[in-house]
């Protein structure tokens, strides 16, 4: 496997050392340890915002964080959660006295230690709110997994309660917005190639040239079911139709339709992609209100897709079109 | 011999050696049914664990020691693994707080400890196929051993023995915590991989009696 590093130890610092330079007018990095805030944080009378996860998912996180959105990202090892180190003086970072909530995908590694990192801030007197994304509906949510897990809707949960600390809300309010946009989105992906861990040096999982894993979580992680490949058309039913029975979506709901790459599928790809799921919407009488196509959470080089709905209402659709300024969203300032 | 913290230095010694050794292999399990990181992460951990063991004070106990490589499992593997085994060795830490010298009760009261921190942390329930699956049975087997009039020798190797059995007895479970629980019953046949970290620690605890 070829891959354009030097040493695969120095692949998240080498990483985040060039993304502070290239992108110095939005964020600032530290290094020992790492994470990655706001260039003006702390923000006064601000509610902070920090996410964070293994690396290999850029831009998430720290393409998200800047004016609206994140106040800080802490990248750990290559899909390893950070330790609970960085998470802390991220957290004293970027906390104004108004408080900090930390967004949070569902997997065990994350949730461990941002609450342990949690636990040690609100010691240092910092007031500190969670919220967990879990959006997948490829996972069974009961006693007998760990939960569904935080895949793309992440990214709308940052957005939309970034753009509300960003008004003004409170800690409480912000961490409302957060829990309502997680509770009315769903996502499902499908991988068409495996991914490789720099370190490891050989894939994590292997998938025939004819066969395709629908429900991946972003680690390559395997899903549902492992299937033929076929026609877009007919991956994209599969996809969608879970997504919308779940929630369940329903003729003349307004969403925010979302379909993002796995970090190696085309643009043109995504595209055929989102024209079958603004179909397959319109044919239940869905109305897409909002639309984002591209690569946000990706899974390394892995082929694949996500889809993401997000049920909106008139706030969520306002906070998600208020004025962004990071590395990978940027709009109306 | 006596386990005091010349046996403890020497078990943390070893731990870390044998998490090096099998680094390979524990990834290899891992990528079968989590994230392929879990040979790594442990290896980055108890790397920095063998390192700081020199700067442990002349009058470190046991528990000393053990606090040490609490708080730098937690400050540098990630994942799940680093807040489980950091608060397995923690608890355990607490369990021996101040003991110079560990018996046999000490050593029943510290493994306890040690999987009490990992389920409060984790949730897991025996037979979730996780690492509990490997301390729960090391914990009654070293209950036992004790209850039995074993000496702390006879104690740690009923614990390793029943740790490795455990860890083998993952085998055809169905996932409940962790990554591999989403894959339903694509996870029968395959290891458990902080079951058999889990066990390998143990099994470096009876070979540091010997060093």
């Amino acid at each position: 496997m070829k891959k354009l590093i030097n040493d695969p130890k120095n692949v998240v610092e080498e990483a985040v050392t060039g993304f502070a330079v290239a992108h110095a007018d939005l964020v600032t990095a530290s290094f020992d340890p790492i994470f990655v805030v706001r260039a003006d944080a702390p923000v006064a009378g601000k509610v902070a915002l920090i996410s964070g996860g293994g690396s290999g998912h850029e831009p998430l996180h720290a393409g998200f964080v800047g004016f609206g959105m994140l106040d800080a990202a802490v990248p750990g090892a290559v899909f390893t959660s950070p330790t609970p180190d960085p998470i802390l003086a991220a957290t004293l970072a970027i906390n104004s006295g108004a408080g900090v909530l930390q967004i949070v995908k569902n997997y065990t590694g994350d949730v461990l230690n941002f609450e342990t990192a949690a636990e040690l801030a609100e010691a240092e007197g910092v007031t500190v709110r969670t919220v967990i994304v879990d959006d997948d509906v490829a996972v069974k949510d009961s006693l007998y997994t760990a939960g569904r897990r935080g895949v793309a809707g992440t990214v709308l949960v940052e957005k939309i309660a970034g753009a509300a600390a960003q008004r003004g809300d409170d800690l409480e309010a912000v961490a409302a917005i957060a829990t309502r946009v997680n509770a009315q989105t769903r996502s499902m992906g499908v991988a068409l190639t495996p991914c490789v861990v720099p370190h490891a040096g050989e894939p994590s999982f292997t998938l025939a040239d004819d066969e395709i894993e629908i429900g991946i979580g972003i680690h390559g992680e395997p899903g549902r079911e492992r299937i033929q490949l076929e026609p877009a058309d007919q991956i994209v039913d599969r996809l969608l139709a879970p997504i919308l029975e779940d929630l369940p979506f329903a003729s003349g709901d307004r969403v925010l339709l979302f379909v993002n790459g796995m970090g190696g599928t085309p643009q043109v790809e995504l595209y055929i992609v989102y024209r079958r799921a603004a179909e397959l919407l319109a044919a239940n009488g869905i109305e897409v209100g909002v639309s984002l196509v591209g690569n946000f959470v990706t899974s390394l080089e892995m082929q694949g897709a996500s889809i993401t709905v997000l049920k909106l209402d008139p706030e969520l659709e306002e906070l998600w079109n208020a004025p962004v300024q990071t590395a990978a969203l940027r709009w109306g300032r | 011999m006596a386990l005091d913290i010349t046996w403890t230095k020497a078990w943390i010694a070893r731990s870390a050696d044998v998490i090096s050794e099998h680094r390979t292999d524990l990834t290899t399990l891992d990528r079968a049914i989590g994230d392929g990181d879990h040979g790594e992460n442990m290896d980055r951990g108890f790397s920095a664990v063998a390192t700081k063991l020199a700067d442990l004070s002349a009058d470190a106990t046991p528990g000393d020691a053990l606090k040490m490589v609490a708080t730098t499992l937690i400050s540098t593997v990630g994942g799940a693994s680093g807040p489980l085994f950091g608060t397995a060795y923690l608890k355990a830490a607490g369990a021996v707080a101040g003991h110079e010298e560990l018996d046999g009760a000490d050593l029943v009261a510290m493994l306890t400890a040690a999987r009490d921190g990992i389920v409060l942390r984790g949730k897991a329930e025996p037979g979730d196929k996780t690492m509990i699956d490997a301390w729960t049975p090391a914990v009654e087997a070293a209950a036992t051993a004790l209850a039995a009039g074993k000496d702390e020798v006879a104690i740690l190797v009923a614990a390793a023995e029943a740790a490795e059995a455990g860890s083998a007895a993952t085998d055809p479970l169905v996932a409940r915590k962790g990554r591999a629980s989403y894959l339903g019953e694509r996870a029968i046949g395959h290891r458990d991989p902080g079951s058999v970290s889990s066990a390998l620690l143990l099994r470096a605890a009876v070979d540091a009696t010997t060093d």
